[in-house]
């Protein structure tokens, strides 16, 4: 089990995952992040953190959303890891509204 | 005078408690890019308080954050200072003498009682001293909890509650294989209980649980969670409460309720009742606890702001074992202000103020003794980051000299006070790891004190090992 970011993360990266994270096991691209599944530890700290509803539990993705444990497994591998906060991208606001949250 | 951080000027932090706050409060520090020397002081001789004392032992994987509080107390500019007090072998003024800034971070062991007729009851326990006690933590050693009852009432709503109604159900091969503590272990293996019930004033979308200790209850072996079904609906304001923010996990808390609802009783299985809206008001029993009173709640008010306030309705219930977990307190700490109505420390941004809202200057907290027992472990990350922002905005007014490490050093060892460093606790840890491996367990970890001491083979404190301190 782990937890994954799905897409609501993306043109956001608010991060303020990343502060609450206990084991530095979120990794940043210039669009959004990811969560290592050979390091987090499923404590949900990050769950409430987040302002848009990116991240869930593995347990609880939907049927289309299976895809998104491969997506954060392989780019964690690929990202640095991001241990502080960042200003959240341009226009997260915006887009933050178009979800509806 | 040197600002504190810069070259040759180290900046002097005492944290006070090894638990998840102290230990990221230190992180921060570590990490802030200035000249800095960490005392991490811990009242017990072993490090990382509720991850060791608190975290339920069949939750490995959290428990596994110790490796990162490892990492941060390798780095050399940090030293543990285990089996030393605040209060007991230092006083408030002695420390804030001692260091620039001193960041609380020791946590809130109290537990809030229910204030109702019979709490005083044998067999009426804080659910807190049942984690403490089947965690091994020393103050609840020689805690007693009788298991030959039949029926355990668990009062409350978080994921404690959750916890401990996990344990009393787990089938004990299972916990045969964690760090749970000998004595707990056999106490479990002789347990009786085979009802369980679970109470709570509030509804499935108000309680604090999380989706993920809620699911578990589905799959302990031999056990089935029970749920009215009725108890699951919702008045319009716990609805609206769904898409609010502080209730994110409300919405797969109450599936997972659903789930549970909705499957017929299996009487090959014992029941697990998660009541809702339910308030003990007394509890009654000739020589122990033998009953409890509930009376059913209604809420009402605003959503997000919604109280329970009682329908009339009474419900008693057989009670053998009762374990309240409405709540930890933390215990006001010699010397410094304290809040009792939150049970916590005064604070504004992590700065301790006075009763007249004037900050102490060179005193922070974080954690639960800043903002009461709420979050996981990963919630004191961020929060002791907030408050190590505003200790390194105060750098300017901390411009004192201060003796730091060596003074500290100098005032145990004048004490003879036995410290254990680091070194100390993986000589425990080691220690524990062996005890445990003859029971095929990860540790079997001590439960006094003195054993935690003579594991570690601490002889006096550091530089001190003079003829004064021979006893």
């Amino acid at each position: 089990m782990t937890h994954v970011v799905t897409d609501n993360c993306r043109g956001c990266r608010y991060t303020d995952c990343v502060a609450s994270c206990p084991v530095a096991c979120f990794h940043v691209n210039e669009v959004r992040v990811y969560i290592d599944p050979a390091v987090c530890i499923d404590c949900s700290a990050c769950i409430p953190a987040c302002p848009v509803h990116a991240i869930v539990e593995e347990f609880d993705l939907a049927d289309d959303q299976q895809h998104w444990i491969r997506i954060n497994a392989e780019a964690a591998q690929r990202y640095p890891v991001i241990r502080a906060r960042l200003p959240p991208l341009d226009g997260a606001d915006a887009r933050r509204q178009q979800l509806g949250l | 005078m040197a600002i504190p951080g810069t070259e040759g000027h180290p900046l002097r932090v005492a944290v006070v408690g090894s638990g998840p706050g102290g230990f990221y409060a230190a992180e921060a520090l570590l990490e802030s890019g200035l000249q800095v020397e960490i005392d991490l002081i811990e009242r017990l001789p072993v490090p990382f308080g509720l991850v060791r004392f608190g975290v339920a032992p069949d939750h490995a994987k959290l428990k596994s954050v110790t490796t990162v509080f490892t990492q941060i107390a390798e780095d050399p500019r940090l030293r543990f200072f285990g089996n030393v007090e605040l209060g007991r072998d230092l006083s408030a003024e002695q420390l804030g003498a001692l260091y620039h800034a001193v960041i609380v971070a020791t946590g809130a062991a109290g537990d809030r009682q229910l204030g109702i007729a019979g709490e005083h009851l044998a067999g009426v326990h804080a659910a807190g001293d049942f984690v403490g006690w089947y965690n091994g933590r020393p103050e609840c050693a020689d805690l007693e909890f009788d298991l030959q009852q039949e029926v355990a009432v668990v009062i409350g709503q978080g994921n404690v509650a959750i916890d401990v109604c996990r344990i009393l159900a787990s089938p004990v091969d299972v916990l045969r294989r964690t760090d749970i503590a000998a004595h707990a272990l056999d106490a479990l293996a002789q347990s009786r209980i085979r009802e369980i019930h679970l109470v709570g004033r509030r509804g499935p979308v108000q309680a604090k649980f999380t989706p993920k200790e809620l699911r578990e209850l589905g799959t302990l072996p031999g056990w089935q969670p029970r749920v009215d079904p009725a108890a699951l609906a919702l008045n319009d304001a716990s609805q609206a409460e769904l898409v609010l923010p502080g209730f994110v996990h409300a919405p797969r808390n109450l599936d997972i309720l659903r789930g549970f609802a909705q499957t017929p009783a299996d009487d090959g299985r014992r029941p697990l009742h998660l009541h809702f809206h339910c308030a003990p008001v007394a509890l009654s029993g000739a020589t122990r606890v033998e009953r409890i009173e509930l009376e059913a709640q209604a809420l009402s008010g605003e959503p997000g702001a919604q109280s329970a306030a009682p329908t009339g309705e009474r419900l008693s219930l057989p009670a053998g074992l009762v374990l309240r977990s409405v709540g930890y307190r933390g215990t006001p700490l010699p010397g410094l202000p304290f809040d009792r109505v939150r049970g916590a420390l005064p604070h504004r941004d992590g700065r301790l103020i006075d009763t007249g809202g004037e900050v102490l200057r060179g005193w922070y907290a974080t954690g639960w003794i800043k903002r009461g027992p709420t979050g996981v472990i990963g919630t004191n990350r961020a929060d002791s980051v907030d408050t190590v922002t505003s200790l390194l905005a105060d750098l300017a007014q901390l411009d004192t000299p201060k003796a730091g490490r060596a003074g500290l050093l100098a005032q145990l060892a004048a004490d003879c006070r036995k410290v254990v460093d680091f070194d100390g606790w993986r000589a425990i840890e080691q220690a524990e790891a062996e005890r445990g491996r003859a029971g095929g367990k990860p540790a079997e970890k001590f439960v006094r004190v003195e054993d935690m001491l003579h594991a570690a083979a601490v002889a006096e404190a550091p530089q001190s090992r003079e003829r004064a301190c021979a006893r």
